[in-house]
């Protein structure tokens, strides 16, 4: 049985950051923490937040769990994640850089050229383009894990559109209004203007050809996108405009956005659409959600466009495992944050590996998501397990294995009352002209007792992420 | 040589549309084989847009038409003093890293026919030999017949069909080099017509393909040959849809007809 790392507890002793908690939690009979959690339920649904975190899918009615513990760092906890978390940006932004201009971490060889000029994600017609302040990819999230007080792990890097920042600003407003006790007695740093660092970072990338007060929209696939609730959020949170396709059109060299007083010159666009819709001149020639003629306006400096086209190729699961290569080569430096060992099922070397040890591995699909389609090795029967191995050795190239992660677990509120459950941590770092981190996050804990899979679509809730002013 | 091109376009509109944006690829490439002595491109009430050179050296020029209108008309007339250079791509500016080229497309995926005809010819001596192996064996692979694929044919269905125009034969090889790991684009431009009828499509493309030491080569199975003095390079993708010289869509439900007319001709210096 492995011992995981409580983020609360050492035996009996309450680790500092969670020293207010204790007394909250015990004053709080069973009676109030219903009524609390209703009352928190009837919140979320009155503000209209419902699943959909990551792109999971699901319901799209059905409000995901919310937890009232807080999940909580101190400040100088959070201090070294902030500096691991930008070094990480700055060094995938460096690497967009390169692998669009001389790709001089292919030519030094630390990196496989097929990995990144072959990648689905890699945008020929974005080569030679460096984007305002030389930053492709403008919000980046990335995955973290926890095993032990100083220990976190990387899973994955998100530098296109990453989602969910909703999350971490309505958990916040919601805690605020019920137990407004706690944030008098705590100093918990905010996080609520997310929303102007995140407009001041997407002004500051705005082309060299915009003189003046720069416009900046969000750009939507529409209300029947799953995470439409949160583009709307942000645009009001932000003052800038909601648009969708149809509201803006090119003309001349330019991107216009037609208004109620004519036509506006848009310089921004917050897209969260894919690549493979934004334009159909460029990219898929049937997309009705994108903008004909857009590219050609980017490519030739009239429009900023966020996360920049082509900003895929550094987050894929393949380049994933040489992140930390890139802080090396990119920043002179050693990573702060560490990947976790990962082997490609693909390679015969690794495959025999994770076939020899696979009741104590994690089993992924290169593209899957949403928690689907992976193998929990030491939470499987041996039939189970029996039978994902069959899959992988039909097709060793759709799987990669890693070791089970001992996630750090955080009290959170149970039927029974209080139980540790395992947690993870998406933070949302900024990349304009500075690289800002608000500090907070997304917090995702695992509702089933004993479960390592935080995803909302197999019983995963959230948590406000709290860091303590020093 | 000084070949002068007369390349018109006519889109026209069964209902007015409110407007169309277009991306032109029409201007000849910069390389040590072409010298542009005149050129023009213009578009029947069009608002120029951006220009700019793409990283594969290609010059793009955006256009956009504000509607309600029914025709447009895209004419290029120019003259290009070119230079037989057997194919090879000297002096072209482009910072598209050649493995780039090495990913298929959905018109260019090589299935195993395909594969089997790249397998005839992976036993040479490789490089240039083995691409010249390879653009033969297409052309014997497949025959010009205009009329039997149209421009969606993927590589596979012509390699199916047995036959197929110069988009085919460009695609088959392009899936077939790729196959063997040598990166190959697609290349589209004018060929002028000689007088011995060998020469078949005014509006030409041809493949490239890219072999150490040497660069990018182009190879024409359509005509087996390597583009001569008598081919205009206007730009380069990973297929045909993606090289298309002209690109473009237009806002506002209608049915759309294209004519094309090109004459290419050798001109007096």
């Amino acid at each position: 049985m492995t011992a995981f790392f409580n983020e609360m507890y050492q035996g009996q002793q309450v680790r500092a950051p969670y020293a207010a908690l204790g007394d909250w939690m015990q004053s709080m009979p069973a009676e109030l923490r219903s009524l609390k959690q209703a009352e928190a339920e009837q919140l979320f649904r009155r503000i209209g937040i419902t699943f959909a975190v990551y792109g999971e899918g699901g319901d799209p009615d059905r409000l995901i769990p919310f937890d009232m513990f807080p999940r909580v760092f101190t400040a100088g906890e959070w201090s070294r994640l902030e500096r691991g978390i930008k070094q990480r940006a700055k060094a995938l932004n460096a690497f967009l850089v390169d692998v669009y201009g001389r790709g001089e971490i292919v030519r030094a060889g630390r990196i496989p050229g097929n990995l990144v000029y072959q990648n689905a994600a890699y945008e020929k017609a974005v080569v030679g383009i460096k984007p305002p302040k030389g930053v492709y990819s403008h919000i980046v999230g990335i995955d973290l894990v926890r095993t032990g007080p100083d220990d976190f792990f990387v899973l994955e890097d998100n530098c296109r559109t990453p989602s969910g920042v909703s999350y971490m600003l309505e958990n916040r407003e919601i805690m605020m209004r019920m137990f407004p006790d706690l944030f008098r007695a705590n100093r918990i740093e905010p996080v609520d203007n997310y929303p102007e660092i995140l407009r001041r970072t997407l002004a500051s990338v705005a082309p060299a050809k915009c003189k003046g007060d720069p416009t900046v929209v969000i750009l939507t696939p529409g209300h029947f996108n799953s995470a439409y609730y949160e583009h709307s959020f942000l645009a009001d949170l932000m003052g800038v405009e909601l648009v969708e396709g149809q509201d803006l059109f090119v003309e001349g060299e330019f991107v216009w956005m037609r208004t109620t007083e004519g036509p506006r010159r848009v310089d921004v666009i917050y897209r969260r659409i894919d690549d493979a819709f934004i334009d159909p001149l460029c990219f898929r020639p049937d997309s009705m959600l994108g903008i004909p003629g857009l590219m050609d306006v980017y490519r030739s400096g009239g429009v900023s466009i966020c996360s920049a086209p082509g900003a895929g190729v550094a987050d894929d699961k393949a380049v994933y495992t040489f992140v930390p290569e890139m802080v090396r080569f990119y920043l002179g430096e050693e990573p702060l944050l560490q990947n976790v060992p990962t082997w490609q099922c693909g390679k015969a070397d690794d495959l025999a590996h994770v076939l020899d040890k696979l009741p104590e591995l994690v089993v992924k699909e290169v593209h899957g998501s949403g928690g689907y389609g992976m193998l929990v090795g030491p939470k499987s029967s041996k039939a189970e397990i029996e039978a994902f191995r069959a899959r992988i050795v039909a097709d060793p190239g759709n799987y990669i294995a890693q070791p089970t992660l001992a996630l750090s677990t955080t009290p959170t509120f149970v039927n029974e009352g209080v139980a540790p459950r395992h947690v993870d941590l998406r933070p949302y770092c900024l990349v304009g002209e500075s690289i800002e981190l608000v500090p907070g996050g997304l917090t995702r804990v695992a509702l089933k007792e004993g479960s390592l899979v935080v995803n909302s679509s197999q019983g995963g809730g959230v948590k406000d992420t709290w860091v303590l002013a020093e | 040589m000084w070949l002068t091109v007369d390349h018109q376009t006519r889109y026209t509109y069964a209902q007015p549309v409110r407007a169309v944006v277009q991306s032109h690829r029409l201007t000849p490439s910069a390389f040590d084989g072409q010298r542009l002595i005149d050129w023009e491109i213009t578009v029947s009430d069009g608002v120029m847009g951006s220009r700019f050179r793409d990283g594969a050296g290609d010059q793009i020029q955006a256009w956009t038409v504000l509607g309600p209108v029914s025709e447009i008309v895209v004419r290029v007339r120019g003259t290009v003093e070119t230079l037989d250079l057997a194919g090879v791509l000297r002096g072209h500016r482009e910072t598209v890293a050649p493995q780039a080229y090495l990913r298929p497309t959905d018109a260019t995926r090589a299935d195993q026919a395909i594969a089997a005809l790249a397998a005839q010819v992976a036993g040479t001596a490789g490089g240039l030999e083995q691409a010249h192996a390879l653009a033969g064996a297409v052309a014997d692979a497949i025959a010009y017949q205009p009329g039997t694929t149209h421009s969606r044919t993927t590589a596979a269905e012509a390699m199916a069909a047995g036959q197929g125009v110069c988009q085919d034969h460009a695609h088959v090889l392009i899936a077939a080099a790729r196959h063997l790991g040598c990166p190959a684009r697609y290349v589209s431009g004018y060929l002028q017509a000689g007088a011995d009828g060998q020469a078949h499509e005014a509006a030409h493309a041809w493949a490239e393909l890219w072999l150490s030491g040497l660069g990018w080569v182009g190879f024409d199975p359509a005509n087996r040959c390597c583009p001569d003095a008598r081919y205009i390079r206007l730009g380069s993708g990973m297929d045909a849809p993606d090289a298309a010289p002209i690109r473009g869509i237009a806002r506002g439900v209608s049915r759309e007809a294209m004519d094309v007319t090109v004459a290419v001709t050798a001109s007096q210096q």
